[in-house]
């Protein structure tokens, strides 16, 4: 399967932040994305995974546009996982909202059962992160976008989401797209790296 | 060398709210103790959720209301009290925060870094330095009348940076000042830094990304799970055996130049009896999973573990 975005273009209130950008992903690539703040990487990501509707040129799945409705097989992780999720609604809930994984996978991913009845604000970054990596991975989703989903890890929690999320992404056919400035870690997790300015025609 | 910033025998619990009155204490940092002599930059690594932030919050003042703080704070010698901490912060002491939602989402991001003024000729002033740190971080004109949510992560991070470095402080707190940032910027961050240790301040980096640390510090502190576990010289982590902690070790090891290797386990939520890494060390003793070590110093390094105790002692 392929994903491929062809001639992206999108402004902020006229200003210009992607121009002619084209990239395509198979299922079963990782392909890395390096670029400078602020130069649109974000944007990117929430444009392929559905969040912005309002952009020039398209994307599309096996040559096919992407059904609005329903399950969006493009599935985007944030850097900031706090602010993804309801601050009113226990860890449990927050994780149903997508599907319910089997056990096998929680632990694959570290869950631990007692973080299941806390808050979103009780629990670290880390902890917050795997959760809505196991969100993002629904049985229906087809690719996953990682914006700077480790950013804010320490090193040894980078290792287990990153091995944790390939592992199963390789086993079950879904393509990534990761998104990072940390050029060392793509080059080790990545089949090919893109750098953001040279796909951005700006 | 005077000593900057004291921290001694340093505790910090929640007290929370379980069901209906049922209160519950949790405890997040445990007898910690650290010092930033000037000119000296201490780097703070650890797991996160390990408590590096609250360290920080704790030396300012800000905690929230439902905190118990036990131990002492010394600043230059002064002991510090919720008072003093409040004269001091903002000016003496700085902090950079970790998250960009410390920025005010209905101010222009230029006055959120001026800061107060108490007149025109004042903000004239800061005006022109906030112009020159912006420039230097590549922020232009344009950016200054933005507000926070139009700017990227990136760049609010970058003014968060700035609203710290235009008051000249002390010391610096900066609370991972370095993630969502391009390499460029990063150099930038990093210069910054050490140039306020050749001006004779201290820097206190809470941060997890260890390159950062191994370029600027002198001492590096490793937490985990709300205890420091070993601190050692910045020089030392150029050669794997001079790190003495398990968990020290697997940090290192983590790192994408180093392999990527892969360590099981998370940090435990609630708390132990024995070590805090007990549950994931690879070379742990029985008495480990029920008597906590202390924090012993072990040729110049500190180091919280029995196997360098037991080492130390026959010696």
């Amino acid at each position: 399967m392929e994903l491929k975005a062809e001639n992206i273009t999108f402004s902020y209130n006229k200003r210009p932040i992607l121009k002619d950008v084209t990239l395509s992903l198979e299922s079963n690539q990782i392909v890395g994305l390096i670029g400078d703040s602020g130069s649109g990487k974000s944007t990117l990501c929430k444009i392929l995974s559905g969040h912005i509707p309002n952009y020039k040129g398209n994307v599309r799945i096996e040559g096919k546009e992407i059904e609005q409705k329903g399950f969006y097989p493009v599935q985007l992780i944030f850097q900031h996982p706090e602010k993804t999720m309801n601050p009113k609604w226990k860890m449990e809930k927050v994780l149903k909202e997508s599907w319910n994984p089997p056990q096998e996978l929680k632990d694959t991913f570290g869950l631990k059962e007692n973080w299941m009845n806390r808050w979103p604000n009780e629990l670290s970054g880390g902890e917050l992160q795997r959760f809505s990596i196991l969100r993002a991975i629904n049985p229906n989703t087809k690719f996953i976008i990682a914006d700077e989903i480790s950013t804010m890890l320490d090193a040894v929690t980078q290792v287990q989401i990153w091995e944790a999320l390939i592992n199963h992404c390789k086993a079950n056919n879904i393509g990534i797209l990761a998104v990072s400035h940390d050029i060392k870690l793509l080059d080790v997790i990545c089949d090919e790296v893109l750098y953001f300015d040279e796909i951005n025609h700006i | 060398m005077e000593k900057l910033l004291e921290v001694n025998n340093l505790s910090i619990s929640f007290t929370q709210y379980v069901q209906g009155l049922n209160r519950n204490e949790s405890k997040v940092i445990s007898d910690l103790t650290i010092d930033v002599n000037e000119n000296e930059i201490v780097a703070i690594l650890g797991s996160s959720g390990s408590g590096k932030s609250l360290l920080a919050h704790s030396i300012l003042g800000i905690l929230p209301y439902n905190s118990h703080v036990t131990g002492t704070l010394k600043f230059k010698g002064k002991t510090l009290n919720q008072e003093i901490k409040e004269e001091l912060r903002g000016h003496e002491i700085c902090l950079i925060p970790q998250s960009v939602n410390f920025l005010d989402p209905l101010m222009k991001v230029s006055d959120q870094a001026i800061g107060e003024c108490e007149n025109e000729e004042e903000y004239n002033r800061k005006k022109i330095k906030q112009r020159e740190v912006f420039s230097k971080y590549g922020l232009n004109e344009s950016v200054d009348d933005l507000y926070p949510f139009e700017l990227s992560g990136g760049m609010a991070r970058k003014v968060l940076l700035s609203t710290a470095l235009l008051n000249d402080p002390d010391l610096l707190i900066a609370d991972e000042p370095t993630p969502g940032l391009d390499s460029k910027s990063v150099e930038e961050t990093i210069e910054d830094i050490k140039n306020l240790k050749e001006k004779g301040k201290g820097v206190l980096l809470i941060t997890h990304e260890i390159d950062v640390a191994l370029k600027t510090a002198d001492r590096i502190a490793i937490f985990y799970s709300g205890y420091v576990i070993e601190i050692n010289k910045a020089e030392n982590f150029k050669n794997k055996e001079n790190i003495l902690h398990p968990y020290t070790n697997a940090l290192i090891n983590a790192l994408p130049e180093n392999g990527f290797k892969l360590t099981e386990g998370v940090q435990p939520l609630d708390i132990v009896e024995g070590c805090p890494y007990y549950e994931n060390c690879p070379i742990r003793l029985e008495k480990c999973e029920n008597t906590k070590p202390e924090l012993i110093d072990h040729n110049g390094i500190m180091i919280r573990c029995f196997n360098f105790k037991e080492a130390n002692d026959g010696t």
